[in-house]
């Protein structure tokens, strides 16, 4: 099944995480996602797999990252047009609070859709959305 | 390193290839990668990434999903960060951007080389590339900032630290 058919099946069934799990790496580090209304929310499990400092202990930057790229791309491929994909161009990432070792949520807003080029804006968090401990802003191009 | 004298240097994976993997095999989720270092210097690492089906952030293609590019990235710039340090103390990433500049080809292992180009009291500032085979046709870009001092957990370092005793 390709990706495009995969997208289209999970809109169709609502359930976003079909997406997700179709992803090697995003089943690797362990994000799930699900929906908010049209926002695609995403979860990565606190596991020892993602320890980046083992004293603190805390999530390796690094990982969290991906888990924000991985949301902006989430909320693009719910958004755009069946046969179309987004692409990352770039990400960048601002690390406001050490991730501790539980549950951290993201969620992704994209702020302008063109023709070509989509800007989203991402945080995570963990007990409260009003500490992210993560926020990144990224341009992916939209192929298709 | 301009501001970096290693006859000061009390940081024991600065040069040494042994210490500086002991290093990254203590960060939890380097070692689960398989995250080698293959050459380190002051202020400047060259790590290597193993390509692993579980990584795959294209199913169809089989190509690298992004996010794992910016943990090699990371993980390069901070080593860097951390062997341009005349001691050990903990650093954390402030800010990290990333240009994908192509698609990593699928089944071959990701270099990233990093620098720290610039040190104050309180912030490394780094560049890194990541590539297959040659540095100068990167699959990704990257500058960063990492601050100094950032808690009290130096990890991974107890022992190395022991070996330094002057």
């Amino acid at each position: 099944m390709t990706l495009t058919n995969i997208i289209g099946a999970a809109k169709a069934a609502g359930e976003p995480n079909a997406i997700t799990k179709a992803i090697p790496y995003a089943n690797f580090i362990g994000i799930d996602a699900y929906l908010d209304g049209e926002a695609v929310i995403c979860t990565l499990a606190g596991s020892d797999l993602i320890i980046g400092n083992p004293i603190l202990p805390a999530i390796h930057g690094g990982v969290i990252g991906a888990f924000l790229e991985h949301v902006a791309l989430m909320q693009l491929m719910w958004d755009l047009a069946p046969g179309q994909l987004p692409k990352t161009v770039n990400m960048s990432v601002d690390y406001l609070r050490s991730g501790r070792l539980e549950q951290t949520h993201a969620r992704g807003l994209v702020t302008r859709r063109g023709r070509r080029v989509a800007n989203v804006r991402v945080e995570a968090w963990q007990s409260g959305s009003e500490l992210p401990i993560a926020a990144a802003h990224g341009h992916f191009l939209i192929i298709g | 390193m301009s501001s970096f004298d290693p006859a000061e240097s009390h940081n024991p994976i600065a040069a040494d290839l042994d210490a500086a993997q002991k290093f990254a095999d203590s960060i939890p989720h380097g070692r689960e990668l398989g995250i080698r270092v293959e050459a380190i210097a002051p202020g400047r690492t060259q790590l290597v990434l193993p390509y692993q089906k579980r990584l795959i952030g294209n199913p169809e293609t089989g190509v690298l999903h992004g996010g794992v590019i910016t943990t090699l990235i990371d993980t390069a710039s901070g080593c860097a960060v951390f062997s341009a340090l005349p001691d050990l103390i903990s650093i954390a990433t402030l800010d990290l951007r990333i240009d994908y500049l192509k698609p990593a080809t699928p089944r071959e292992p990701l270099r990233a080389d990093a620098r720290c180009y610039r040190l104050t009291r309180n912030i490394g500032f780094t560049r890194a590339v990541a590539y297959h085979g040659d540095p100068d046709d990167p699959v990704a870009n990257s500058v960063g900032t990492f601050m100094m001092n950032s808690s009290d957990a130096v990890f991974g370092l107890e022992e190395l630290a022991g070996d330094t005793s002057t």
